[in-house]
């Protein structure tokens, strides 16, 4: 019943994108609107493996840019349509979330951290070196005409909205599920988990590959959004850090945690970046980080939850 | 077309660059390898010494590791703050590793930022006599550049071996990484002791910046590149070895160099993180580990 529920706020929440899509606001919204729903869905993906099963993720960025790159290689080869594009971005992030899930067998707490940012490097500099998809020049991305709502600045602020509602449901349902209470069991204590015969491994592998299926899907959009992308802006640090930072602020034990976080956060640096610098809101971002790590360990959800049983 | 020449330079490079890569990672191998703090932030203070040293030398003409060596008692103070605020933020509450990651992390980012906000991102080097100048043995040449560094390195890596060895202070550090309990037993202070042990491991992040930016220009965020490497190193050469550390960075040094003459240095970084992952996955103790 709370599940139907959820999915009609879901539909209200796209209805509410196409609505704005059709009233026309000034066309930087779209495109500013469009950043913070990419990091609904980053801290929302990430949460999944980060926040539920307690494996810190500094690998972002691979994700993100293998979605990228998938859509890249996919323009490329066969001139694929967007939906195709992001489908398989997710699905070959997926499969490197499934290869990090088998890592977590040896790996565990900070060297597998180590690990996924020794991964994202690697990445990194496979794709550098692969000329096909721009290497180290970059690739231009030719845009043929947008099908609907007459700019691909409105049509892919849609696309993104339609892609955080389905990412934040997909999360919620995980998270209310056994797989959820499976995830909370093996983050608490995995080898007593382990014991009361919760399948860790299973469970681990399901997490990482949701987790990096979801941080593809971020990225597939990105090569049309940006229509030029380079290795050093797909694999960009800051997607690393605001994809822990704002399930950090927001919670991470709850699927609302990510979604305040990416909005709050993500709204100041947009609107930091106009006013101030894109430079000062990276510090900020790193300030807010580690003030919330030192203070406020259980983020804004943790806060109010402390505000109200008191 | 193969060339001995070639070669040989690649290999002598190689091991300078893991001199200077030992100094690099000492730091690690104490706060990481002994005290389990997992201080990712320290490439960050590397870079923080490298723009010291390139402030110093281009305003007062300063020669870049003398600044090193003069600014390691700042650094030292730097070192023991950050450990204040760490231990009692989370060792204390004992929730110390995932969320001390993230710390550190964060505090990475911000000394990456604060630095690129102050001096842009354009290379920053500087200037020494022995720049730039190189001596010839047979066919291989010896950069000074490289030389100095490496020397340093050898001579921080001696002077870490003999503190841990020989002294009251670095004895007692060995202890707090096997067993505080037993060292609180003893009548001394493990947090007293950690807070010196990190601080000279931050001190020791400085004096390598100095070095890093004798051998090449610096820009802020070139600490990403040295987090997979000192790592890589630290795990390799088994957490907490110092000897281990000087040979995992000389093996490092050498592979990344020979990637780069074979293969041409876009390369040579995928060369450290693939040691990384592959030591992390097959033997996570390390060559040398306990």
């Amino acid at each position: 019943m709370r599940t139907a529920r959820a999915v009609l706020v879901g539909i209200g929440v796209i209805g509410l994108g196409l609505l704005l899509a059709g009233v026309r606001v000034n066309p930087y919204m779209y495109f500013a609107g469009y950043v913070v729903l990419q990091y609904v869905i980053i801290a929302s993906a990430w949460n999944i493996l980060g926040g539920y099963a307690g494996y810190v993720n500094f690998g972002t960025p691979a994700f993100f840019a293998l979605g990228a790159y998938t859509a890249i290689f996919l323009m490329e080869a066969l001139g694929a349509p967007l939906p195709v594009m992001i489908l398989a971005g997710g699905l070959v992030a997926g499969l490197l979330g499934l290869g990090i899930g088998y890592l977590t067998l040896r790996l565990k707490g900070v060297f597998f951290s180590i690990a996924t940012f020794a991964l994202s490097v690697v990445v990194q500099t496979l794709i550098i070196n692969w000329d096909f998809v721009g290497g180290a020049k970059g690739y231009t991305v030719i845009r043929p005409p947008a099908p609907f709502f007459g700019s691909w600045g409105v049509l892919l602020f849609v696309v993104m909205v339609t892609l955080a509602v389905v990412t934040v449901l997909v999360a919620r349902s995980v998270e209310r599920s056994w797989i959820g209470r499976g995830l909370a069991a093996l983050r608490d204590n995995e080898e007593a988990a382990e014991c009361m015969g919760v399948p860790t491994l299973r469970l681990k592998l399901f997490a990482t590959t949701l987790s990096g299926f979801f941080l593809g899907v971020a990225g597939a959009p990105f090569p049309y959004y940006v229509t030029y992308v380079e290795p050093a802006s797909a694999f960009d640090l800051n997607y690393a850090v605001n994809a822990l930072a704002m399930p950090m602020i927001g919670g991470t034990t709850t699927w609302v945690g990510p979604v305040i976080g990416a909005v709050l956060l993500g709204t100041a640096q947009q609107v930091a970046t106009v006013t101030i610098s894109s430079e000062l809101n990276l510090l900020i971002v790193g300030v807010v980080l580690v003030l919330f790590v030192v203070l406020a360990p259980e983020g804004i959800v943790g806060l109010a939850r402390r505000l109200r049983s008191r | 077309m193969f060339s001995w020449d070639l070669l040989a330079n690649a290999i002598v490079a190689g091991i300078l660059l893991g001199g200077f890569y030992a100094a690099v990672s000492l730091g690690v191998s104490l706060t990481f390898g002994l005290l389990d703090v997992v201080n990712i932030a320290h490439p960050a203070f590397v870079i923080l010494g490298a723009y010291v040293a390139y402030v110093m030398n281009s305003s007062f003409g300063l020669d870049p590791i003398l600044t090193g060596v003069l600014f390691t008692p700042l650094f030292y103070v730097v070192g023991a703050g950050v450990y204040r605020v760490y231990y009692a933020s989370f060792e204390r509450r004992g929730e110390e590793s995932l969320r001390g990651l993230v710390f550190f992390f964060g505090l990475l980012f911000i000394i990456e930022v604060a630095l690129s906000l102050k001096y842009g991102v354009d290379y920053r080097l500087v200037e020494a006599v022995y720049i730039g100048k190189s001596i010839d043995l047979g066919g291989v040449g010896i950069a000074f550049r490289l030389l100095v560094p490496c020397l340093v390195g050898l001579a921080m890596t001696l002077a870490l071996y003999l503190f841990l060895s020989r002294t009251f202070y670095g004895r007692a550090v060995m202890g707090v990484s096997q067993d505080q309990m037993a060292l609180r037993l003893m009548g001394a202070n493990p947090i007293r002791i950690k807070t010196i042990a990190f601080g000279i491991g931050i001190a020791a992040a400085s004096l390598s910046g100095a070095l890093l930016i004798t051998i090449s220009p610096v820009v802020p965020s070139t600490d990403r590149d040295y987090i997979g490497r000192v790592f890589a190193i630290t795990v390799l050469g088994g957490l907490g070895s110092i000897g281990g550390t000087l040979v995992a960075s000389i093996i490092l040094g050498v592979a990344e160099s020979l990637m780069a003459t074979l293969f041409g240095p876009s390369w040579s970084l995928a060369v450290s993180f693939g040691i990384l992952l592959l030591a992390l996955a097959v033997r996570p103790a390390g060559l040398f580990g306990r």
